[in-house]
């Protein structure tokens, strides 16, 4: 399997304060990698690294390369939409715009330039679909999308994202606001759509990265402590400190 | 002294239902007052004479009472008001709001709140001593006070509602819906376009009827730059407002004149009233989404 995404030495700040601490990782291609450790630890900051949405917050400095596709995503050349686009994202809270739900997953491909009707019917058929949601919206597409329960919001939020085709899926905790039904649908969704995109998903639970990871990543104090098989990292931690965390010593 | 600690507490609300109670009683008073004295004359003249009659003419010998000059030059002339400040006000407001440094954004706001405070008469003696000579240059006219010059001053003096209440609303647009276009790929001005300004429609409706508003009530100003004269509204003319029409004549008329005069009054209260009902809709909606 090859690596989508080859971390080198990223270093980051905010302010005079680093938050990450020279990371290296590959991510490879066609998987789900979970990022793991305590709060305030960095693994949601890196996250938004990847896709550049640290770039929104003022005072925000970066050293290091993320290689992806061949390029430095933090060279001039790179067109951080074209990137986003191609690295896509679903946050904590469910949020789809107050619009219809229709007009939610055809935001993005009407943001890079798809207006005509039939193709855009397809597309959101498509990734309705993807996102196991379909056969609960489709009778009212052209309803406001706040109208649906937190859970199906955060499918359609993924939806909305595999609208535009990325080849990648970031996910900052997407089930930390969801009931425990609705946590188990995404995660089954997550090892469906693995088949088609690789994830990199954050989470608190660490049974859920036990249930739907292939490789682990633990993250203390803005250092990447250990990353590997997510079997192996959690039944044979290297580290004394993933150890201490995964038996529930701190965190 | 418990009992004593009640006693206050009771006189202290009642003290303060009684000036709460002094705002209701002016606005029933003046409504009471407005309908009453304004009631007469309508009914002498006749509503649909009075509405619709081309013709104003208080002080001739055979006077005739014909508000429609008025009516359609308040509503064209704050019109004419919203068509010109609301795109630049808008557009302020989401520069301010969401586009522009933190040092430019503190400076620029600074500016509109003085421009809010500085008072109608001083936007008048502007307006007709650089507007009106500058309209008479540009359009070759033998006087520069009118219909055009008014639209332009009340353009200027409804910026600031339009772009606090538009800043306020936009805002408070919750930030994981930028987030949510960004991370999809879309530019800023995308966002804010297509995420940040429609959810913020409520209250941005509401801030353009707080110009109209603003733009129909206002009295000083226009009569300084309009010219004054009851003509029928044309863009290059004078013209005279609803509120200028009472302002004008108040001070030197008498029986008929004079209850007509309330009249005109009534009927602009009825304008306000009826886009304060617009206003309260906007922002009712406004918060319930």
């Amino acid at each position: 399997m090859s690596n989508i995404i080859t971390v080198d030495d990223l270093c980051l700040w905010y302010g005079s304060t680093q938050a990450l601490h020279n990371i290296n990782i590959e991510i490879p291609e066609k998987s789900i990698t979970a990022l793991i450790g305590p709060s305030g630890c960095g693994k949601s900051t890196f996250l938004k690294t990847l896709n550049r949405m640290n770039d929104l917050i003022p005072d925000v400095k970066t050293t290091g390369k993320i290689i992806y596709k061949d390029r430095d995503i933090f060279s001039p050349s790179v067109d951080v939409n074209i990137l986003r686009k191609e690295i896509g994202m679903v946050f904590q809270k469910p949020n789809p715009f107050p619009m219809s739900i229709y007009d939610n997953i055809a935001y993005g491909p009407r943001t890079h330039g798809i207006t005509n009707r039939i193709k855009l019917d397809e597309i959101v058929e498509e990734s309705l679909r993807d996102a196991a949601i379909w056969d609960e919206v489709k009778d009212r597409l052209k309803k406001n999308a706040l109208g649906l329960s937190g859970g199906q919001q955060q499918r359609l939020c993924i939806a909305r994202a595999l609208a535009v085709k990325p080849d990648v899926l970031l996910m900052d905790e997407p089930t930390s606001a969801l009931d425990p039904i609705s946590t188990s649908k995404i995660e089954e969704l997550a090892l469906q759509l693995k088949d088609k995109y690789t994830i990199i998903i954050v989470t608190h639970n660490m049974q859920q990265a036990v249930r739907i990871s292939d490789q682990t990543a633990f993250f203390l104090l803005g250092e990447l402590v250990e990353y590997g098989n997510t079997e192996e990292m959690f039944s044979r931690p290297e580290d004394k400190r993933t150890e201490d965390y995964i038996t529930g010593r701190f965190g | 002294m418990k009992h004593k600690n009640h006693l206050l507490e009771n006189v202290i609300h009642g003290v303060f239902l009684i000036l709460g109670l002094i705002t209701v009683g002016c606005v029933l008073l003046i409504t009471a007052y407005l309908v009453v004295s304004g009631i007469p004359a309508i009914r002498e003249i006749g509503l649909f004479n009075f509405l619709t009659g081309d013709t104003w003419a208080s002080t001739a010998a055979e006077p005739s009472f014909g508000i429609l000059p008025f009516i359609l030059t308040s509503v064209y002339g704050t019109a004419g008001a919203i068509l010109l400040g609301v795109p630049v006000g808008f557009l302020t407001a989401v520069y301010l709001a969401k586009i522009a440094s933190p040092a430019v954004k503190s400076v620029m706001t600074s500016a509109v709140s003085l421009l809010a405070g500085i008072p109608s008469v001083v936007y008048g003696l502007v307006g007709m001593i650089i507007l009106v000579p500058a309209i008479r240059t540009c359009f070759n006219l033998s006087d520069g006070s009118c219909l055009l010059a008014a639209i332009i001053v009340l353009g200027v003096m409804i910026l600031p509602s339009i772009i606090d209440v538009s800043i306020t609303a936009l805002e408070a647009v919750p930030k994981e819906y930028e987030d949510a276009s960004f991370a999809l790929g879309a530019t800023p001005i995308e966002t804010y376009f297509k995420v940040s300004v429609p959810a913020a429609k409520s209250g941005i409706a509401a801030a353009v009827v707080l110009g109209v508003g603003r733009a129909i009530g206002e009295a000083t100003a226009v009569m300084m730059v309009s010219g004054n004269v009851p003509n029928m509204p044309s863009l290059f003319q004078s013209v005279r407002f609803l509120t200028t029409a009472v302002a004008s004549e108040m001070s030197y008329s008498s029986g008929l004149q004079q209850q007509a005069l309330f009249s005109i009054a009534l009927v602009l209260f009825l304008f306000i009233m009826l886009i304060n009902a617009t206003l309260n809709f906007f922002l009712k909606r406004n918060k319930e989404e």
